[in-house]
């Protein structure tokens, strides 16, 4: 357990630092949030209608994103090699680094969500689900999107190919990541079903991800 | 005292270290007749007392702009003339701008609520001031994004000229979009048609915010210097010994 | 403790880079491993260490630890050091000690070991070239692995940072430990050569 708190807390700690990736993920999901006001028009209540749904693609893209960097900065250095020598189960180092990375590029995104849901107009209780759907959903997009990035670095290609490769994937959880926030905000679902579904898609990935990118990364390095 | 007497960064710490208790002292008064005067401004016939959130609001977002203009002066300090302390007083100046354009976000959205009924408008000009606070942020992660200073100065240096060129193409843009998908509702402050009443405290708050920011400004250029300075002096320990 | 391959056949790329490949090497002992560029010298440490697999042949380990296997009882100096820029010397090597796990040494004197005892605080990134790989090679006392896999391992290092090296490998063997080089220069301690790629 030692070998993983330390993992994360190195993880994290570099994320902070000069250089680190955390808050442009911030930066890059306030602006595409901005962006679209200007594609759509200014009409406060479609923005309204809308708010839900741009708020999840940007958190999906800005998490996607900052992926990309998971496990190619370790790979690059040579960490990689050594994590992958080391007593601690793959599987286990892989979940660690996915909750790190969620620590320090997912958790801001949902900070930042009341912010954007002033200039999306939404009111406390919809900007509220909001926050709550991202809570819920945004670990199945880090943990989903880690297959993708040690693909990536197996292949020695990352950015769009990543994208490419992890956003399919996320199709679900977006589905009720929204559909959830909808129904908190103007019925006629019952809040409860798709959040319930949201969570168990989490879950799942919780699982399925750091077996899979452990997977990828056994076999693909060279 | 010339440009070149400045370009000694040793030297500009001597004379800020003993221009600044001034400039904070001139700062500190000029900052409390201001609010004084704008408290005693009389309340508008439409608007009541929210009106006196003007006195702050108008400056910052005077200030949101001017930092970029100081900025884009630095930038071809850096890179026409290559100046010593340009790139300094271009890294010190984005977080103020930064804050002074955040200030002028909130202080607007904080105006804007008693009028509109919702604390965000996307009217022309608080949407374009939003994004000049984006172009802020992207500029201080630049900054950031790069361990060596002396690299990072010419790339923020590339983008805070382009930034300004594109700046009042963004405005058009923006303006144009707007009145295309609303008739301007907004409240149009009437300019030079401001009571002598609103005007002076007004006046005296602009002052006393550009003088905020030379203070601050200064201040944050001496932090950077000394910055670089513990980062020579940490490089030269790394390579002192080694055996 | 003894580490013994026979008939290692390496394929990288569709390319063999050798086959039939046997050697050998017990505790105490040092093995250098030699031969032109291109020849399978890191593909060899990489073999060992697990990170690659085995077209052919086989690699084991008789008499380690208890139910390590092979690679989580080596350590490897590659080409890359795997130091972290942003975080301080002392914070990449406290890192690497807690997650290679296994006893727990002063870190303070794993960095006088190697010389780097004056920049404890400093960024990683102010380091040149010699100084990082001194660091990694702090990662190796830091952490206790019976078998130590290098490559190059003193590339990089000036003449007293070779001397300093080479002592230090000199306590490893002598504590029983064993010593797999991939090498061009002498490594200034007594091994046995093991010459790879002639063949082909």
């Amino acid at each position: 357990m030692t070998a993983l708190a330390a993992l994360i807390r190195r993880d994290i700690r570099i994320a902070l630092r000069v250089g680190g990736g955390a808050l442009i993920g911030v930066l890059f999901f306030l602006t595409v949030v901005v962006l679209m006001p200007f594609a759509v028009g200014p009409d406060l209540a479609l923005l309204t209608r809308l708010g839900p749904a741009i708020l999840w693609l940007g958190a999906l893209l800005a998490s996607l994103l900052t992926l990309d960097r998971l496990f190619m900065a370790d790979h690059e250095d040579g960490s990689l090699d050594l994590i992958v020598m080391s007593r601690t189960p793959l599987e286990l180092t892989c979940a660690a680094k996915a909750l790190a990375h969620w620590l320090a590029a997912g958790v801001p995104l949902i900070l930042a969500t009341p912010v954007l849901g002033l200039l999306l107009n939404l009111d406390a209780t919809a900007t509220a689900a909001v926050a709550l759907t991202l809570l819920a959903g945004t670990p199945a997009l880090t943990f989903t999107g880690m297959i993708g990035a040690a693909l990536a670095v197996t292949l020695h290609r990352g950015g769009l190919l990543l994208a490419v490769l992890v956003l399919p994937l996320s199709i679900p959880v977006l589905i009720f990541g929204v559909a959830a926030s909808q129904a908190a905000i103007s019925g006629p679902l019952a809040f409860g079903t798709p959040f319930s579904i949201l969570c168990a898609l989490s879950l799942v990935s919780l699982v399925i991800g750091p077996f899979a990118a452990a997977a990828s990364l056994r076999h693909g390095l060279d | 005292m010339t440009l070149i007497d400045l370009a000694n960064p040793t030297r500009f710490l001597n004379l800020t270290s003993r221009v600044l208790p001034w400039l904070a002292a001139a700062t500190a008064i000029l900052l409390l007749i201001g609010l004084y005067q704008a408290a005693m401004a009389p309340d508008d016939y439409q608007q009541g007392a929210t009106v006196k959130i003007m006195f702050v609001h108008v400056p910052n977002a005077w200030l949101a702009m001017f930092v970029w203009g100081v900025m884009s002066v630095a930038a071809l300090g850096t890179l026409v003339w290559r100046h010593p302390l340009a790139d300094v007083a271009a890294k010190a100046a984005a977080p103020i701008g930064a804050a002074f354009t955040f200030l002028a976000l909130v202080t607007g959205s904080l105006w804007g609520r008693p009028m509109w009924g919702t604390y965000w408008e996307w009217d022309a000009r608080l949407t374009s001031v939003l994004i000049l606070f984006l172009m802020y942020l992207g500029l201080i992660a630049l900054w950031r994004a790069v361990e060596d200073p002396s690299r990072a100065a010419r790339a923020a240096a590339v983008l805070t000229l382009v930034g300004a060129l594109n700046l009042p193409i963004i405005k058009f843009s923006v303006d144009w979009w707007n009145t295309l998908h609303q008739p301007a509702s907004v409240l149009r402050m009437g300019g030079s048609s401001l009571d002598r009443s609103f005007l002076i405290p007004l006046l005296v708050m602009a002052v006393a915010f550009s003088l905020l920011f030379v203070t601050l400004h200064l201040a944050a250029m001496r932090n950077e210097i000394l910055r670089r300075r513990v980062r020579s002096l940490q490089m030269m320990q790394a390579s002192r010994r080694s055996a | 403790m003894r580490l013994s391959g026979s008939g290692v056949r390496c394929v990288r790329g569709g390319r063999e880079v050798f086959s039939g490949l046997d050697f050998s090497a017990s505790a105490g002992e040092a093995l250098a491993v030699t031969g032109r560029n291109g020849s399978g010298k890191t593909s060899l440490l990489r073999l060992i260490a697990g990170l690659l697999t085995p077209e052919g042949g086989s690699i084991g380990l008789e008499g380690g630890t208890g139910e390590l296997t092979l690679p989580e009882q080596a350590h490897l100096l590659g080409h890359r050091d795997a130091l972290k820029p942003a975080l301080s010397v002392l914070e990449n090597l406290a890192f690497w000690r807690e997650f290679l796990g296994g006893e727990a040494f002063d870190l303070a004197e794993c960095l006088a070991a190697v010389g780097l005892d004056h920049a404890a605080q400093l960024p990683a990134a102010f380091l040149s070239a010699g100084q990082r790989r001194r660091l990694s090679i702090a990662r190796l006392l830091a952490a206790r692995r019976p078998i130590w896999l290098l490559d190059e391992p003193t590339n990089a290092l000036d003449t007293s940072g070779q001397a300093m090296f080479a002592a230090l490998m000199g306590d490893h063997l002598a504590r029983g430990g064993l010593i797999i080089a991939a090498t061009h220069a002498p490594l200034g301690i007594a091994a046995r050569e093991l010459r790879i790629g002639d063949a082909a």
